[in-house]
């Protein structure tokens, strides 16, 4: 059987073990070779530790081994018999909101971290807040430290039920999330079921990792593919080469290149470009391979319409019986990843799909207190690791769907013009509903 | 031509897909991209994905290969046999000359890939490349697990890992100013064992030097090495007659060969599955330079 692939994210505070934890999967799943291991062994005694200290294995750069902290997101590979894994471990104590929202943007799946000994803390809320803003389907506790409570069980159903409380309310079903007492440093219930937990009766984190669902619920939306890039042959010299002879009469051909973000499509379905509009019928979906009977999201494809229509990248492919708004205007949460604060009525890039477009941000109109998950007086800016509410003016039109239905086609990023920084990642719409404060 | 019945995709597929979405968007945004090519196993896969982003239409990119001198004939020869095949442009860009005319000096351990860096960036501002696709990938190595997809570069070459864009969803973010540029990984996330089981599902076509054979090699710093202008065997160092292949192809002074009787792909995957050691820390002596000897040479605007 072909192997799937889960895209993870880890977040965690700092001194939860996440970086053990992390070196943990790897080092017991054999993804760290012989080389990388003298590696740490070698600069764990050079630092006049006792025992490998597993979290060297994750922490790249020099900055982060001088000063003992993980700085950026880092991806890490992995696998198993039955699945591939990619991780993105996003560190936890500077700029987490930048961190978290980065390595969450992509995942299908969240493992947050506390330690037993201090059970849920703010920064375990502010990260479930932002992991249930980004829509992260699938969300696994992991209480660590275990061996540090004398694996008490009291204490650990006590975790459990507040985890299981603040996930209702931040709008996680009960059956996506998951709850596991490990030991990273012991290796409690990571890969191996611990000898000292006979109370629990769940999976291992990687046992879980390895059975839970892969499917993204993006599969089950309308179809959305924004065009990439449009591929005429008879434009270039080499159309008769022997590479594309195989595709028969080039002369006409004209494909729409892009990755299905939502939703599914076949040939016959009827499909509406937008922001134009014009409704048309889709004749082929192929890869290089040649045509497939469906295509699904997640998968690169160029389709090829019936009618020859006006089309270019930016443009927006979607079902005809599901179509999303087409407005300049969008309501919208902010989370603001730089250092460059936001001013009112500044005038900034939008990228959307594969358009990007002036926008001009209105004032915000609040922002949330991450300690507290309330509704705040922004003051009229968002500075780094903010999350606020803003209204925006587009100079283009733009289909647009509620971050909460469909993750692809509800985000944008915020460009500064001059610098070509990214600013901010945008969500449309309000996908975490917070009570206001008191 | 058989329909694809295949709905979901597996990792190969996912894998696929995310690498064409990164060729089309810089097709899509940039003027004068460039896949950096050396005939090696990651650039084939580069150009080989590259091929299936555009069909039926031809690569709108050339390539570009900074050649270090200490090649294998092997290698060259693929090289220009992809390059007449698929009718596309290559630069060269010759360590050697720079060597022959001053500009760089032979170091005293004689390994040629650090000299890399200067043609590379000569030859990005002589023929303005705004974008540039290398075969790196995050699991290669600590520094690369940190890089992002897309990412920019300097007017000097230089990468600041505190200062990188946080990379969000699938959009990719390359604006850049003139004299900038941006390096672009499409095969980020796939692992040395993806790659070749990739290869094995596409049939690619490799230099023959990654399949086991007959070479004479000598022995230095725990790697085989093989004869050549590099300097070598010296001293106590002698040649014996091995069966070998590569795990990397890179610059001959420097690219350790392995003991191996893998003569096909099967048996690549099974060695590769089975393997103790990384493909760097086994093949490469100029990783083994320092702790930081990757972050060190990338921030100076190295592959």
């Amino acid at each position: 059987m072909a192997k799937d692939l889960l895209r993870f994210a880890t977040a965690g505070s700092v001194d939860d073990g996440k970086s053990t934890l992390v070196g943990r999967l790897l080092y017991d799943t054999k993804s760290v070779l012989a080389d990388q291991i003298e590696a740490v062994q070698r600069a764990s005694v050079d630092k006049g530790l006792s025992t490998p200290d597993l979290s060297l294995l994750v922490d790249g750069l020099r900055a982060e081994r001088e000063q003992g902290i993980t700085i950026d997101v880092a991806y890490r590979y992995f696998g198993t018999p039955t699945r591939e894994f990619v991780l993105a471990d996003t560190p936890g104590h500077v700029q987490y909101t930048r961190n978290t929202v980065t390595g969450a943007s992509t995942a299908e799946l969240a493992v947050l971290l506390v330690d037993a000994r201090n059970g849920i803390v703010e920064q375990t809320r502010r990260h479930a807040a932002v992991l249930a803003m980004l829509r992260v389907p699938r969300l696994v506790l992991a209480i660590n430290k275990i061996d540090l409570v004398g694996y008490d069980e009291e204490t650990l159903r006590a975790i459990e039920k507040e985890f299981t409380g603040l996930a209702r309310s931040l709008g996680f079903a009960d059956d996506a999330v998951q709850t596991i007492p490990v030991s990273a440093l012991v290796g409690d219930n990571v890969v191996e079921r611990s000898a000292h937990t006979p109370w629990y009766g769940g999976p291992t984190l990687l046992g879980h990792l390895e059975t839970v669902p892969v499917v993204g619920p993006e599969v089950a939306k309308p179809f959305r593919m924004p065009v990439q890039y449009v591929i005429r042959p008879r434009d270039s010299a080499d159309a008769r080469s022997a590479e594309a002879s195989r595709w028969g009469a080039l002369h006409d051909y004209r494909g729409y290149a892009g990755q299905i973000a939502a939703g599914a499509v076949v040939p016959g379905d009827r499909v509406v470009v937008l922001p134009e509009g014009r409704e048309t019928t889709v004749t082929h979906v192929e890869t290089a391979d040649g045509p497939l009977a469906e295509g699904t999201a997640g998968r690169s494809v160029t389709i090829r319409l019936a009618d020859d229509i006006d089309i270019a990248r930016g443009d927006l492919l979607v079902a005809a019986e599901a179509q999303p708004v087409v407005t300049s205007e969008i309501d919208a949460t902010l989370c603001w990843l730089s250092d460059k604060p936001l001013r009112a009525n500044a005038r900034l890039l939008l990228k959307h799909g594969t358009r990007t477009t002036q926008v001009i941000v209105g004032a915000p109109e609040s922002k949330i207190d991450t300690d507290t998950l309330t509704d705040i007086e922004a003051e009229g800016t968002l500075g780094l690791n903010d999350i606020g509410r803003a209204t925006l003016r587009t100079a283009d039109p733009l289909p647009v769907d509620e971050y909460a239905d469909i993750r692809a086609t509800g985000s944008f990023l915020l460009i500064d013009p001059p610098s070509g920084n990214t600013l901010a990642a945008g969500l449309v719409g309000t996908p975490l509903a917070l009570s206001p404060a008191e | 031509m058989t329909t694809i019945e295949r709905a979901t995709l597996d990792a190969l597929d996912a894998l696929e897909s995310e690498s064409i979405h990164i060729f089309r968007e810089v097709a899509g945004e940039f003027d004068r991209p460039v896949i950096l090519f050396s005939g090696g196993k990651d650039s084939t896969l580069l150009v080989h994905l590259a091929v299936k982003a555009f069909a039926p239409a031809p690569v709108p990119f050339p390539l570009l290969h900074v050649d270090t001198g200490h090649n294998f004939d092997e290698v060259i020869d693929f090289r220009d046999s992809i390059v007449e095949r698929l009718g596309l442009r290559l630069e060269v860009a010759k360590v050697q000359d720079y060597i022959d005319d001053g500009r760089l000096v032979e170091r005293a351990d004689g390994t040629r890939n650090p000299l890399q860096t200067q043609p590379l960036l000569d030859a990005i501002v002589e023929h303005r490349f705004d974008a540039v696709f290398g075969g790196g990938r995050r699991d290669e190595e600590r520094a690369r697990a940190k890089e992002r997809i897309m990412s920019l570069r300097d007017a000097f070459g230089r990468w600041d890992p505190r200062k990188q864009r946080p990379e969000l969803w699938n959009l990719y973010n390359g604006r850049h100013a003139p004299g900038e540029h941006v390096r672009v990984f499409p095969i980020s996330n796939w692992t040395e064992l993806d790659v070749w089981r990739y290869i094995q599902r596409e049939q690619i076509e490799l230099p023959s030097i990654y399949y086991a054979h007959e070479r004479e090699v000598f022995r230095r710093d725990g790697m085989w090495l093989t004869e050549g202008p590099w300097g070598g065997p010296r001293g106590a160092e002698t040649l014996e007659k091995k069966s070998v292949r590569y795990r990397t192809v890179g610059d001959g002074s420097c690219t350790g060969a392995v003991e191996s009787t893998a003569t096909s792909l099967d048996d690549i995957i099974a060695e590769v599955t089975a393997s103790r050691l990384t493909e760097r820390g086994a093949t490469r002596a100029d990783d083994r330079l320092s702790e930081a000897a990757m972050e060190d040479r990338k921030r100076e605007g190295y592959f």
